[in-house]
């Protein structure tokens, strides 16, 4: 039997297989102090993409701890985006980034469509950017509303930083809302590129011996394996809503579970919380993902993508 | 790569347990690394039992951090010890571990003990400090101090005898002392002790090195700032990855902002962090 391909193509970027980190879940930078710039290696590196922490204009701490709660099959995070800042991002990490052996996408953030824009200019400018994930899970200070949870916020978005980057634009939706297609379709009406989901579920969890919430945040967002089915259900139906590529992610572990989104209408798919768990996990996934489309007699996974979409 | 530390294996490999046993309050698990380096004393493991965890109600989820307790070379690797106390469903997993079992683990990660030298110039001696099963970090250092001749004090506390565990297996009888803070004829706190040693002439070219509850380190912490010794501290953090991915391990630095546990300690020195109160998590 042939070998199953797994090369791929997401929004122009050629891929050699369509595992990719969600943003925030593994830090290539750490990882090759830790492990050494073997990790690094384009024999080594886990993803066929890389998907930055997300940053903002100006550094951020993040939040005070505790920033982590164990759940069943899961954990709640409040990380709250400790970042460098735009401007150290440039100058010290980009050059890092920039020599990994994949494509680099950039996780930004802001507080309203100056900031998205600046951000956008600022690391386009500096060059070696394949595209731009936007984290929309912020409210835009000027109308006060989440920017993810509201179709006009985000077409409005988009339309701005058009004229700021010629990059690719993805909008990483939120699972915090009544119809996330309608975002993706407002995203999609945009402009957008693709759109990557899902982010964490709203979540807390409670201190044992107080009537405090666990968490420095008060609250924080559910992943990992817990949150799978309701990742799939959404990777559904916004698949079935929109015709540009959709990045799946939620609760991967394995090749079955990676399958499973792409089968769900994903042209890509993310490994998240299980890096966390596992250095090696989007290795891992990779692996098993081949081993499941040889399973089933299948040569390409676009055989099979949105097998089970709405 | 980090300077101070040993390489570790990339990604997670698959280890035996070759020993699983009681040692008083806790439990002694001893694994077989044929993998990995000689880790050096203050560095810590990500532990998970394979083929995976996740039992009826979904926990334990994600690994653990173990600090080890002590290492053996052998023929074909490295024996790592880990003293374990049940406090939650991970620990509770992995004190159920027996011989021939198997335990995903990465690692060794995190920054190590600071030579005696370093962390005091010219140091006259080292005095160790832990408390519960934070005494378990400390014997290698003992051991490690010990073989490069530095003069070394063990002070030790548990809440009462009933609690303690390991103290003979991990540090042997000699040059340790014990606080009992109850169920003993003259309950004191490990701190007691401390404050003794630090009355001395030559405590100012002490090193302190400390790992127990965030309530012992921090008063260990304020005696030696108030004293002018330099110590380091062994903190706990709850700890999803273990090499820097996950961002979770934050404690406040003295100066303003976080570090993170896993990379940037868990060892630190008592005058970078504002307390060492900020994180405790049974796990």
């Amino acid at each position: 039997m042939t070998a199953a391909s797994l090369e791929t193509e997401l929004i122009g970027l050629p891929l050699s297989s369509p595992v990719i980190n969600g943003s925030g879940t593994f830090d290539a930078i750490a990882a090759g102090r830790v492990f050494g710039e073997r990790a690094l290696s384009s024999e080594n590196f886990p993803f066929s993409a890389y998907v930055s922490k997300t940053i903002t204009e100006q550094p951020r701490a993040g939040n005070p701890p505790f920033r982590t709660w164990e759940a069943p099959a899961g954990m709640i995070n409040s990380i709250g985006l400790p970042n460098p800042g735009l401007a150290h991002f440039v100058e010290d990490h980009l050059p890092v980034l920039r020599q990994l052996p994949v494509p680099l996408i950039v996780s930004v953030m802001a507080e309203d469509r100056d900031g998205f824009s600046r951000l956008v200019e600022g690391v386009t400018a500096a060059g070696g950017v394949s595209a731009f994930e936007l984290n929309v899970s912020c409210p835009n200070v000027h109308s006060g509303l989440i920017v993810g949870e509201s179709g006009k916020e985000v077409e409005g978005l988009l339309d701005r930083l058009g004229s700021f980057t010629d990059l690719p634009l993805i909008i990483k939706l939120t699972p915090n809302v009544a119809r996330p297609e309608e975002i993706a379709e407002a995203a999609e009406a945009g402009g957008a590129a693709a759109v990557s989901l899902v982010n964490t579920l709203k979540a807390a969890a409670l201190d044992p011996a107080s009537d405090r919430p666990w968490l420095g945040a008060g609250s924080g967002g559910l992943s990992g394996p817990a949150i799978r089915p309701i990742a799939i259900q959404q990777v559904r139906s916004v698949s079935a809503a929109v015709s540009i590529p959709v990045i799946g992610m939620g609760g991967i572990t394995d090749g079955e579970s990676a399958l499973d989104f792409i089968r769900a209408g994903a042209s890509a798919v993310a490994v998240g919380t299980e890096n966390f768990r596992d250095p090696l996990a989007g290795t891992m996934v990779r692996t098993e993902l081949a081993r499941a489309l040889e399973r089933r007699g299948i040569e390409t996974i676009g055989e099979l993508r949105g097998a089970a979409s709405t | 790569m980090l300077p101070d530390r040993p390489e570790p294996p990339l990604g997670r490999r698959l280890l035996s347990v070759v020993e699983a046993r009681d040692e008083g309050a806790f439990r002694l698990l001893t694994l077989l690394d044929d993998e990995g380096p000689e880790p050096l004393p203050g560095q810590f493991y990500m532990v998970t039992r394979a083929p995976d965890w996740g039992g009826g109600l979904g926990r334990p989820y994600l690994p653990r951090a173990l600090s080890f307790a002590g290492t053996t070379g052998m023929a074909n690797g490295v024996s790592i010890e880990f003293l374990l106390d049940e406090v939650g469903p991970g620990t509770r997993e992995l004190s159920r571990l027996s011989p021939e079992d198997e335990c995903w683990v990465a690692g060794p990660f995190g920054r190590p003990f600071s030579r005696a030298g370093e962390l005091t110039e010219g140091a006259a001696g080292a005095v160790l400090v832990g408390g519960g099963i934070g005494i378990a970090p400390l014997a290698p250092l003992r051991r490690d101090l010990i073989a490069r001749g530095v003069p070394t004090r063990v002070l030790l506390g548990f809440r009462e005898p009933a609690a303690a565990g390991g103290v003979d297996r991990l540090f042997g009888c000699e040059e340790v002392r014990v606080a009992y803070e109850a169920g003993s004829d003259s309950p004191a706190r490990v701190t007691d002790l401390l404050s003794v040693v630090l009355a001395g002439d030559d405590a100012g070219r002490s090193a302190v090195y400390s790992c127990g509850p965030p309530g012992m380190l921090e008063a260990v912490r304020r005696m030696c700032a108030d004293r002018g010794v330099t110590a380091e501290l062994a903190l706990e953090s709850p700890m999803a990855c273990g090499y820097g991915a996950c961002f979770g391990c934050a404690v406040p630095r003295r100066d303003g902002g976080y570090l993170r546990l896993c990379i940037d300690g868990p060892v630190v020195r008592g005058d970078e962090i504002e307390s060492a109160e900020a994180g405790e998590a049974g796990s």
